[in-house]
């Protein structure tokens, strides 16, 4: 009768937990269910596709980029602000990369040049920002513009092959397999675990979270507010920095428009997976499977017989169903 | 006299053409309640946030404990004890109570990592202590969700924890029920019990007569009037020297 009693009490108190675990994690919850629901969608339509470990393959190759990019934008839309640079940020690191590697220099140089360009990069867009007070939205609008052009001066539009850093160890350790899979996958991992550590468990973390809020209330309780979203910007700036090598071993060249084509498509998976445009919350977690769902869209279409031409038609249809999804799910437990 | 908790000497802070600021000496005692009275952009709130650390001033000197102090902020003045109890309450409303409360001074490791036990543990205790009444908040609980008075509660609760020398309160009873307010004085008793100083501003000169030990009362960014509580007899007395500022534009620089 006892241990009934007390089973029962555990019982609720474990649904209790889970109940607010839930409601703590609702905006990554809600895009792990955008995603399951993608996933089941084209496992239905295109069962030949989706139930082929190569189609799998295929996806986590291109993925991490997507990933990376988008987990560390989480922090710039979450303080308030956004960044639209980080496409050119990503062609001109990974181009300081691409020119050390080529000249002869170790690669593992141009990756540190790489993350060094990046910081810079955020950091004047932090700079922009907070300093001179320019609107995030222009001020690296006109950055992605001003380094896109200034990446085309520098190279005069020519691309850098990198197929000789192929199967050396720094190929292997970065972009390559391991049996059938891929390793950029791993880091991908590391990148979300380290943004998830400091977004979630870290206090600059909570200071961008609480910027993004409501930054009067920040500033008076003694968190510097510039510096905070340089931070931010800072962030985006090493990850595209980082994801920009990784991109360029991956597709063994570098190329003048590399990271041209993640603008929208990373927004679209940050909003996706549960950031809201406000500022204030964001979720590291629900951003990297906004990433996959929007990498499954991709696959999925073809592979359930769709042109390509319906790809931009899926991405629209679902961002708007998942912002409508998000929207109820917060009035709901609000 | 002791030396004071803070000594302003001179002090001038001006906004573009407005001087918000004009030549403030002002002395805040250890253990008493300063009531800080004033119109509408007499400057109470900038004199505030200068000692909080918000803004800093044109010209002019603060001392605190004796010290001069240089290169001051917020983060150096939350150090040096100084809590503020904001017109706005400073809180983020999608953030939760618990991080409303920590907000700026978390509770870390030496990596900086929060400790989201020890801050949910010790808002709760702080939740009880100020006498949250309904209990479906718990330290989760977002700040959008409660009311004037538990907003009013979140804030003091800083000032409760970091066991504030000098606590500043700007309107703290604004909007506030009666009972409400009574929670607010009962917090500034105890702060004297145990001799922290306090700032006390508002615009309810009862309230101010009644919790203050002495007065200063600013008009355009000067100190028109200083008395300690033992030389005015009445709320009316307090009352009257501001209608006469308000009147005559200025009073002559009067200290009883």
């Amino acid at each position: 009768m006892d241990s009934t009693v007390t089973s029962s009490t555990q019982r609720s108190e474990g649904l209790a937990a889970l109940r607010k675990w839930a409601d703590q994690n609702r905006r990554g919850l809600s895009a792990a269910v955008i995603f399951v629901a993608i996933w089941l969608l084209f496992l239905l339509t295109a069962p030949g596709t989706f139930s082929d470990p190569l189609a799998y393959r295929a996806i986590f190759t291109v993925m991490p980029v997507d990933i990376i990019l988008a987990a560390s934008l989480v922090f710039v839309i979450a303080s308030g602000e956004t960044d639209l640079s980080f496409p050119s940020i990503f062609g001109l690191s990974s181009y300081a990369f691409a020119f050390i590697a080529s000249n002869g220099g170790s690669p593992i140089v141009g990756l540190l040049a790489a993350l060094t360009v990046g910081a810079l990069c955020g950091l004047l867009n932090g700079l922009l920002v907070t300093k001179l007070g320019l609107s995030s939205l222009v001020a690296t609008l006109g950055m992605n513009f001003f380094l896109r052009g200034l990446i085309n001066v520098l190279t005069q539009g020519i691309g850098i092959p990198l197929t000789f850093l192929l199967d050396t160890p720094f190929y292997n350790v970065m972009a390559g397999q391991i049996g059938e899979f891929p390793v950029a996958v791993f880091w991908a991992a590391f990148v979300i675990m380290l943004c998830l550590i400091l977004f979630n468990l870290h206090k600059i973390g909570a200071h961008i979270t609480i910027v993004g809020d409501n930054p009067e209330s920040a500033k008076e309780m003694g968190i510097d507010v510039a510096r905070t979203k340089t931070i931010t910007f800072i962030i985006v700036g090493l990850c595209a920095g980082f994801a920009g090598v990784l991109s360029s071993l991956i597709n063994n060249t570098w190329w003048p428009t590399a990271g041209d084509g993640y603008l929208l498509r990373t927004l679209a998976a940050v909003f996706i997976g549960g950031t809201p445009t406000w500022g204030g919350v964001g979720t590291v977690a629900g951003a990297a499977l906004g990433a996959l769902s929007v990498g499954f869209i991709e696959t999925g279409l073809i592979g359930a017989g769709l042109t390509a031409f319906w790809t931009q038609f899926a991405y629209g249809l679902v961002i708007i169903l998942s912002l409508i999804g998000h929207r109820f799910n917060q009035g709901r437990y609000r | 006299m002791n030396t004071p908790f803070i000594e302003l000497k001179g002090i001038y802070k001006s906004y573009g053409n407005v001087n918000a600021l004009n030549n403030v000496n002002l002395i805040i005692e250890e253990g008493r309640v300063l009531g800080l009275i004033g119109d509408n952009g007499a400057g109470k709130s900038t004199l505030i946030k200068l000692i909080a650390g918000v803004h800093s001033p044109d010209r002019g000197e603060m001392w605190l404990r004796g010290q001069k102090v240089t290169q001051w902020s917020v983060a150096r003045a939350r150090a040096a004890g100084i809590e503020t109890v904001f017109q706005d309450r400073a809180l983020a409303d999608q953030q939760t109570i618990a991080r409303n409360i920590f907000m700026g001074r978390e509770l870390t490791n030496a990596l900086g990592l929060i400790d989201y036990n020890r801050q949910r543990r010790e808002a709760e205790r702080l939740m009880r202590e100020i006498g949250f009444t309904s209990r479906v908040f718990s330290p989760d609980s977002r700040v959008m969700t409660l009311s004037g008075g538990e907003r009013q509660g979140v804030a003091i609760a800083r000032a409760i924890y970091f066991k504030a020398q000098l606590v500043i309160l700007d309107e703290p009873t604004t909007a506030l029920s009666l009972t409400e307010s009574e929670k607010v004085f009962a917090f500034i008793r105890e702060l004297k019990a145990r001799g922290a100083a306090s700032i006390f501003i508002s615009h309810n000169i009862y309230h101010s007569f009644d919790v203050s030990d002495y007065f200063a009362i600013l008009d355009r960014g000067s100190i028109v009037y200083t008395a300690d509580k033992s030389r005015v007899t009445s709320a009316e007395v307090l009352i009257h020297k501001l209608q006469t500022v308000a009147r005559h534009g200025t009073l002559d620089v009067e200290h009883s």
